[in-house]
C-alpha cells in the first residue's frame, strides 16, 4: 500500500538534506529527488521502493505540508477509498473516505504529556544492588519467586 | 580519512562497552535501565538502522498493551503461556518477565501514554478523559480496560515515539546512531566465544561502521517476508509484522555460533483478510464470533478435532494453533470464506447503549486498526466495509518467525539467577551462550507473549545484566577477530558486483552475473512457501519436501555471494535478504528435526501428523559452528517450573 507525494504541496523541506518523511520512515522508502532526474520533478520526494511500503504512515504525519497520502494497493483494493490522518502532538484526527463517497472523522488522545517533558530518571530511586534481580525503579519493592 | 564514496566508504571505528543494536521496544528498555546502573563509568551506545521514535514493531503504533498482570500471578502467566505455545516454554524466563512487567506499564503511563479506564460507575473512558472524571493512574489503583485476562486497551498511536523519548533522554542523542545498519557480529581474536563488536553501513552515507564492545544486545526484532507472503504486487509490504522485520537477530547471532531454540516454532496469525487488521479486541471486547461460509461456529463445531492434542484443548484459552486448526478443516474442505460477524456483535453491544454510546462504540472499532493497523481502514474504505454493517472475511496468514509476539523462536539464553535451575542459567541474565551476547523481546526463545511490554521490560533484564557483565569484566580490550579490510571487503561485495557488471548488459536488472536483492527474496519466498509449509500447501510438509528445500536453499545461500547493490538503499536491502535466508534455514532445519506435530494449524509434518509428549516435549536447540560452518542440532530437555493444569 503505497505511499505518494503531491507535486504541488511537497517543498523538499526547503532544501534539507534529509527531508522529514526520509528522516522517518522505518522501512528507507521516502527518497528525495534533488535534481529531477529521478522522477522528473526536482526537489520532492518520492516512495523508492512502493512494493515493501508497510502502511504505517509515519511519513504521513510527520510531513509539515501534509503533501503524503497513502493510495491502497492497486492490485487488490478498489479505487476511491482512503485514511487520512492530521497529527498534533497530542491527538490525531482521521479522516476516512468510503469508494461511495460517504466520509467519517474520528479523533483520538496520542499522549497525555507535553512532547519533550520525560524526565527519565527524575523522583526515581538511586539504584540499588547491582548482583540481584531487581530493576533500579523497584527499590522498594519485594520481588516474587515462583510459587508451587 | 577522506570522505567516502559510493564503493569506496569511509572507515568509522568506534569504542564501547555497551551496544545496543536495534530501536524497537526492547532496545529502548535496555537503554532506560542499563543507563542508570552505568552511571559515568560504562559508555553506552545504540545502532538503530531506522529513527528510533518510528522503528521497530510499534513503529505505527498498538491498539492495547497485551501484557499487564494486574490482578493475576506471574504463576498464572506462565500457564497462559506454555498453554497456548503447547507445552514447551521456559518457566523462568516467562516468570521473570511477569514479575517485573506491570512496574514498566506504569513508567508508559508517567510518561504520557494514554490508557483506557473503567471508572467506578462501570463506564470505561479513553486515556486522556480519566483524569478529569475520578479516574485514577494504574499505579494508584487505577482499573484498565481489559479487553481479555492480560490485554488492556490504549490510545497507543503515539507509543513508540513516547518509549524513544525516554531512552533517547537517556542515552543522549551523542550515543546513538541512527540509519545505521550492522550486518555481522565479530568474535573476539584472544578470548574463543567472546563477542567482541560489530560492523555494519550507513543507509545515508559512504561510511562503513566498526564497533568495538564489551557486550552486546542483540535486538532487531522477528523475521518477515522469509515466506511468500499472501498479498502481491504493491500490496507486498503490507504484511501483518512490520516488513522491516529481517531475521537480523537470528542469523547474526547463528553465525557467531550462539544456540537457537525451538527454531521450529511460528507464528500463523489468523487476521482481517489482506489488511492484516487485528482480531483481538474484536474477538474479546466485542465478543464477536467467527463462522465459516455458511454461518457455522467452527470452533464449536470441530470441537472433537483437538481431542488428539490434549491436554492442551483443555486449555482456558484454546491455544492459537488449535484454532486456526479447526477452521483450516473448513477452508480445506470448501466451507469458506471465514467471516467475523461484526454486525451481530455491535448491534448486540448496541442494544444497551444510548446513540452517543453507539457513536463511540464505532469509533473504538476503527481506532483499534487506525492505531495500529491502518491499511485494514484502508481496505474496508475502498471495498465500502462497515463493520455494524458488513460481515469481514479472516484468514490465516503466511508463517512468522517471531519470539515476543505468539510465536517462542529464538535464541537460547541464561535465565535469572535466583530462578532458573543450573542448567539454564550460566551467570548473567539473558546472555546468550556466546560470552557477551544479549538479546531480549524477539530475541529470546521458549518465551512467547511478551508483546510491546514484555519486550521493554525483558530489554530493561538485559540492560542490568550487561552492566554487571561490563564491570565484571573490566580488564577485558575487545580485539576484533579477522581483518576490518576484508570485513569491509565482503560486506561491499554487492556494490562491487554491480560496478564491475552492470555495463554487459542493455537491461541493468537483467545480468548473469548478478542477482538483485528483490528477485533474491522471491526465491526464499518461493522455496519456504512450497517446501517449508507455506500457504501453498495449507503449511503441509514432510521430510522429503524439507530435504528438497534445503537444496535449493543451499544453492540461494550460495548465489548471495552474487547479489547486486546499485545504491545503499539496495545494500540494505541485500543484506536484509541474506539474514532472511538464515532465520529460513534454522527454521528448516528445525522442523526436519522435530518429527512430530507440535503446531497444528501452524504446520504439519504430514508424515508426523500426531502430537508426540512421550518423545518430543523437549526443547530443540541448534548450533551453527564458525569454524567447521556445520549445523548441529539437539533435544534439550523441558521441565515445569510452575505447576500446569489445563480446564
Amino acid at each position: 500500500m503505497p505511499t505518494f507525494v503531491h507535486t504541488d504541496k511537497c517543498d523538499g523541506c526547503k532544501g534539507g538534506e534529509v527531508t522529514a518523511c526520509m528522516y522517518i520512515c522505518p522501512n528507507d522508502l521516502m527518497k528525495l529527488d534533488v535534481d529531477g532526474s529521478l522522477t522528473g520533478h526536482p526537489m520532492r520526494a518520492f516512495n523508492q521502493e512502493p512494493e515493501q511500503c508497510w502502511e504505517c504512515q509515519c511519513c504521513v504525519k510527520a510531513c509539515p505540508q501534509q503533501a503524503i497520502e497513502v493510495r491502497a494497493f492497486a492490485d487488490w483494493v478498489p479505487m476511491g477509498g482512503a485514511a487520512i490522518p492530521l497529527r498534533t502532538d497530542n491527538a490525531i484526527m482521521w479522516t476516512i473516505k468510503f469508494r461511495d463517497g460517504e466520509v467519517k472523522r474520528f479523533k483520538f488522545p496520542v499522549r497525555t504529556t507535553p512532547v519533550g517533558s520525560i524526565d527519565p530518571y527524575g523522583n526515581k530511586p538511586e539504584p540499588g544492588d547491582l548482583n540481584d534481580q531487581k530493576l533500579f525503579t523497584e527499590a522498594d519493592k519485594e520481588l516474587p519467586r515462583i510459587q508451587s | 580519512m577522506s570522505e567516502g564514496t559510493f564503493g569506496n566508504p569511509e572507515i568509522v571505528e568506534h569504542e564501547t562497552d555497551i551496544l545496543i543494536v536495534g530501536g524497537g521496544m526492547a532496545a529502548c528498555g535496555c537503554a532506560f535501565e542499563a543507563k542508570r546502573w552505568a552511571g559515568d563509568d560504562v559508555k553506552i551506545t545504540l545502532v538503530d538502522k531506522a529513527a528510533m521514535d518510528r522503528s521497530g514493531a510499534v513503529a505505527m503504533g498498538l491498539s492495547a498493551i497485551n501484557t499487564y498482570l494486574g490482578e493475576n500471578t506471574p504463576e498464572d502467566y506462565c500457564r497462559y503461556v506454555s498453554a497456548d505455545l503447547m507445552g514447551i516454554t521456559r518457566d523462568d524466563l516467562v516468570y521473570d518477565v511477569g514479575r517485573h512487567v506491570d512496574d514498566t506499564v506504569h513508567l508508559f503511563e508517567e510518561w504520557g501514554l494514554p490508557i483506557w479506564k473503567e471508572l467506578d460507575d462501570g463506564h470505561r473512558v479513553d486515556g486522556a478523559t480519566w483524569d478529569k472524571k475520578g479516574g485514577k493512574l494504574l499505579k494508584d489503583g487505577g482499573k484498565p480496560v481489559r479487553s481479555g485476562r492480560w490485554q488492556i486497551m490504549i490510545n497507543g498511536e503515539g507509543y513508540k515515539t513516547i518509549v524513544a523519548e525516554a531512552a533517547k533522554k537517556a542515552l543522549g542523542m551523542e550515543n546513538i546512531f541512527e540509519r545505521v545498519f550492522i550486518v555481522k557480529y565479530l568474535l573476539d581474536a584472544n578470548e574463543p566465544n567472546q563477542i567482541a563488536g560489530a560492523v555494519g553501513f550507513s543507509v545515508r552515507e559512504h561510511k562503513l561502521y566498526v564497533f568495538k564492545a564489551k557486550a552486546i544486545l542483540n535486538v532487531c526484532g522477528g523475521a518477515v517476508n522469509v515466506f511468500r507472503p499472501r498479498s502481491t504486487g504493491e500490496g507486498m509490504g503490507r504484511v501483518w509484522y512490520p516488513v522491516w522485520n529481517a531475521g537480523s537477530t537470528y542469523a547474526m547471532a547463528a553465525e557467531v555460533g550462539a544456540e537457537l531454540t525451538m527454531m521450529e516454532n511460528r507464528f500463523v496469525p489468523t487476521r482481517f483478510k489482506d489488511g492484516y487488521g487485528p482480531v483481538g479486541a474484536w474477538f474479546l471486547l466485542f465478543k464477536s464470533k467467527a463462522t465459516n461460509g455458511f454461518g457455522e461456529d467452527y470452533l464449536v463445531k470441530n470441537k472433537d478435532m483437538l481431542t488428539e492434542f490434549a491436554p492442551y484443548d483443555k486449555a482456558f484459552v484454546v491455544p492459537s494453533c488449535l484454532r486456526n486448526h479447526v477452521m483450516l478443516k473448513e477452508m480445506k474442505e470448501g466451507r469458506g470464506p471465514i467471516f467475523m460477524d461484526t454486525p451481530t456483535a455491535m448491534a448486540k453491544l448496541a442494544e444497551s447503549m444510548t446513540p452517543q454510546e453507539i457513536k463511540h462504540l464505532e469509533a473504538e472499532a476503527w481506532e483499534d486498526f487506525l492505531d495500529m493497523c491502518i491499511g485494514q481502514a484502508g481496505v474496508w474504505a475502498g471495498l465500502n466495509i462497515r463493520p455494524e454493517q458488513h460481515k469481514s472475511e479472516l484468514i490465516p496468514t503466511e508463517p512468522y518467525l517471531l519470539g515476543s509476539h505468539s510465536g517462542c523462536s529464538g535464541i537460547w539464553v541464561s535465565g535469572p539467577e535466583d530462578i532458573a535451575p543450573p542448567e539454564w542459567q550460566w551467570g548473567y541474565n539473558r546472555m546468550t551462550t556466546v560470552k557477551g551476547l544479549f538479546t531480549a523481546g524477539d530475541g529470546v526463545g521458549a518465551s512467547g507473549h511478551k508483546f510491546s511490554s514484555g519486550s521493554h521490560t525483558e530489554g530493561r533484564i538485559a540492560g542490568k545484566a550487561m552492566v554487571r557483565f561490563v564491570k565484571d569484566h573490566a580488564d577485558f580490550k575487545p580485539v576484533l577477530k579477522g581483518d576490518i579490510k576484508d570485513i569491509a571487503e565482503e560486506i561491499y561485495k554487492p556494490v562491487r558486483n554491480y560496478f564491475e557488471h552492470k555495463d554487459k548488459t542493455t537491461a541493468e536488472d537483467i545480468n548473469p552475473y548478478y542477482i538483485t536483492p528483490r528477485m533474491f527474496q522471491m526465491r526464499l519466498q518461493k522455496i519456504m512457501d512450497e517446501y517449508v509449509a507455506g500457504v501453498a500447501t495449507y503449511y503441509q510438509t514432510n521430510a522429503v519436501l524439507l530435504n528438497e528445500g534445503l537444496k535449493y536453499l543451499t544453492m540461494l545461500k550460495e548465489d548471495s555471494e552474487h547479489m547486486r547493490a546499485k545504491d545503499l538503499h539496495e545494500l540494505l536491502r541485500a543484506w536484509e535478504n541474506y539474514h532472511r535466508v538464515w532465520a529460513g534455514e534454522a527454521h528448516l532445519r528445525h522442523i526436519l528435526f522435530r518429527e512430530e506435530t507440535r503446531y497444528p494449524g501452524f504446520y504439519y509434518r504430514a508424515d508426523f501428523p500426531k502430537l508426540d509428549d512421550e518423545n518430543w516435549k523437549c526443547f530443540v536447540n541448534s548450533r551453527y559452528d564458525p569454524e567447521t560452518k556445520e549445523w548441529e542440532l539437539k533435544k534439550v530437555p523441558h521441565k515445569d517450573l510452575v505447576e500446569k493444569h489445563y480446564g
